[in-house]
């Protein structure tokens, strides 16, 4: 019993370690000045991606179900809380406050937008499921590029149509403009704030799945009829496990929408091809492993960066790199090679002590 | 008056009367068998008791409680667990945690609590562990139980699939063919281990068998279905004497 408990909790420590001896490595390289400034701006959507990662991992992994608007929710969370915060830009001028409070306005408006999506999507299983969230992602981008909201001495104003359609006094101002998105938002995101939040998602993450909801979470993945059978509440579970998702990837909306001082909703950042990138940094990491997703999200974003000296063989890199991964995470042979040097290492680890 | 109590219990899958007109009434801490032939619909009382499928007609009883037509979690609340034929575990746990997801609606502590790993968080998971050890050591998985399910040899699988129907306190167990895919030695076995477990924990025991020889060895009072009706129903040694089981499925 006390073993297995270790076992777990060791892993996990693992897990933290890595992420703050990256932290700290990245720290001192940065403040040495060893760091391209290119490479600087890339952590902040380093820290974006992991908890993107990790969030999707909870649903793909740990509930077993295929969910491909994972951006949707990083869009939801993004726009709602860059609107509270260029409203509030001159009311609160602290910005760790102003931030903290944007952080919680885009958590929470996530996980409603998870509950209302989750109560008719999670009815549907394995492909229909994935289909139909990945309309939704679709749907909510495509609804933030339609939305214009303004201001004036009489309050809010919207409109579905344009800025015209807002009927606003000569003295408002617009605050989200369509397809121009939300220009004048507070650059708040920093690496630090990113590690944090990182972390947070981390210890939610791990400790929900080592817990008796966690347990339920699994068994419905493992076997939906036998969980009903000793009377687990599959709806409940299974919205608890997309809302949780959905949530933490408002949170990575809020941190992505405070790194730009311009939020536009298009196809790359919340569309589609952003829900897939996510669910390939989950794939390849391992479904269902955490420290994996993190791994994998940091190796894939930096990768086309790093190489963009290489230029045109950039992409071709890049998708070798995915296969080999692939390879490595799930060809039987690789395992068995995976294991016998890993259990070398445990035994050498052993006898030290 | 019986624990579970069923009177005229029928579905139809279109025009298929799957069961028809079942009858049964087992008493507390009864080894009540049901047998027939492969079709006849032992699987489908088994799931209309546990709330998989809905009755067309009928009522079903369980120690004073009306539970027909209920769902499948508010009946196992009402105390019927249950194993499957084709084993369902949950592969990826470890043979601990099956038990413990057994024991999920008997300890509970909330979510905010699990994930901060408050002091009721501690203290519950502590009990859970302690009270799925113990039931461990009756089924002798003690020693697994930190194994993923999956990796357990056949047979533990099947007594794995009990320990976690017992971890839900029940009043009635339905087993449906325990014994499957079973050799003699562990049948053996296994029929030791039921009348244990109606000992020991007072149960009321409902099964599904095939092996007549396990039938016939435990099973207090019999009945047998064919076509979804009731050929026969009474006690063993009667029941497995009846000319018409006897043409019907245990054969001259």
């Amino acid at each position: 019993m006390l073993k297995k408990m270790n076992k777990t909790t060791k892993s996990n420590l693992i897990t933290y370690g890595i992420v703050i001896a990256a932290f700290v490595i990245m720290q001192v390289l940065i403040s040495t000045g060893s760091v391209s400034s290119l490479l600087e701006g890339l952590m902040v959507p380093l820290c974006i991606y992991v908890i993107l990662a990790v969030s999707l991992n909870l649903v793909v992994g740990i509930l077993g179900e295929l969910s491909l608007g994972h951006a949707g929710f990083m869009c939801v969370g993004a726009f709602s809380s860059a609107f509270f915060s260029k409203c509030m830009r001159d009311v609160i001028t602290v910005a760790p406050l102003r931030f903290f409070l944007a952080l919680l306005i885009g958590i929470a408006v996530a996980a409603v937008f998870g509950i209302i999506i989750g109560i008719p999507v999670l009815r549907l299983k394995g492909d229909y499921l994935a289909i139909v969230t990945l309309a939704f992602g679709e749907i909510i981008k495509n609804l933030v590029n339609v939305l214009f909201i303004g201001k004036d001495s009489n309050g809010f104003h919207f409109s579905t149509k344009d800025v015209m359609g807002l009927n606003m006094e000569p003295d408002g101002t617009v605050l989200v403009s369509g397809p121009q998105g939300i220009t004048g938002t507070p650059k708040d995101s920093t690496f630090l704030i990113g590690f944090i939040l990182v972390l947070i998602t981390l210890f939610i993450v791990m400790n929900l799945i080592n817990s008796r909801d966690g347990r339920a979470i699994m068994s419905i993945r493992d076997n939906r009829i036998a969980a009903e059978s000793v009377g687990i509440n599959i709806t409940k579970y299974k919205l608890m496990a997309f809302t949780i998702s959905a949530a933490l990837a408002g949170g990575a909306g809020v941190l992505y929408a405070h790194n730009l001082s311009t939020l536009t909703a298009n196809t790359n950042n919340f569309g589609y091809n952003q829900s897939i990138m996510i669910l390939v940094f989950v794939v390849l990491g391992g479904i269902g492993n955490i420290r994996g997703s993190i791994i994998a999200a940091v190796i894939l974003t930096l990768l086309p960066e790093l190489l963009r000296g290489l230029a045109d063989y950039r992409m071709l890199i890049y998708a070798i790199v995915l296969i080999v991964m692939m390879l490595f995470n799930w060809a039987p042979k690789a395992i068995e090679w995976r294991e016998k040097h890993l259990s070398f290492f445990r035994k050498k680890k052993e006898a030290v002590k | 008056m019986a624990l579970l109590e069923v009177k005229n219990l029928g579905i139809s899958f279109g025009g298929l009367r799957a069961v028809n007109a079942f009858d049964i009434s087992i008493e507390k801490e009864e080894l009540y068998g049901l047998i027939g032939p492969n079709g006849a619909g032992k699987t489908t009382v088994f799931n209309l008791l546990t709330g998989v499928y809905k009755p067309d007609s009928g009522k079903v009883i369980l120690d004073g409680n009306d539970i027909t037509g209920k769902k499948t979690i508010d009946i196992s609340k009402a105390g019927i667990a249950r194993t499957f034929q084709n084993i369902r575990l949950f592969k990826q746990l470890s043979v601990l945690d099956n038990v413990k997801v057994g024991l999920h609606n008997k300890h509970h502590y909330s979510t905010a609590a699990g994930i901060l790993r408050l002091p009721s968080y501690r203290k519950v998971e502590k009990e859970m562990d302690e009270q799925a050890m113990e039931l461990l050591k009756v089924f002798h998985l003690d020693d697994a139980a930190h194994l993923t399910a999956s990796n357990l040899p056949y047979g533990q699988q099947r007594r794995l699939e009990i320990a976690r129907a017992l971890a839900t306190e029940p009043k009635l167990l339905l087993l449906d063919e325990p014994a499957a895919g079973m050799n003699p030695n562990e049948t053996g076995e296994l029929m030791d281990m039921i009348r244990f477990v109606r000992d020991n924990f007072h149960m009321t025991i409902l099964l599904i068998e095939h092996d007549m020889k396990l039938v016939s060895g435990i099973c207090e009072e019999l009945t047998v279905l064919n076509f979804g009706e009731v050929l026969a129903q009474g006690k063993t040694s009667d029941v497995l004497n009846d000319p018409q089981v006897i043409t019907a499925y245990l054969g001259e």
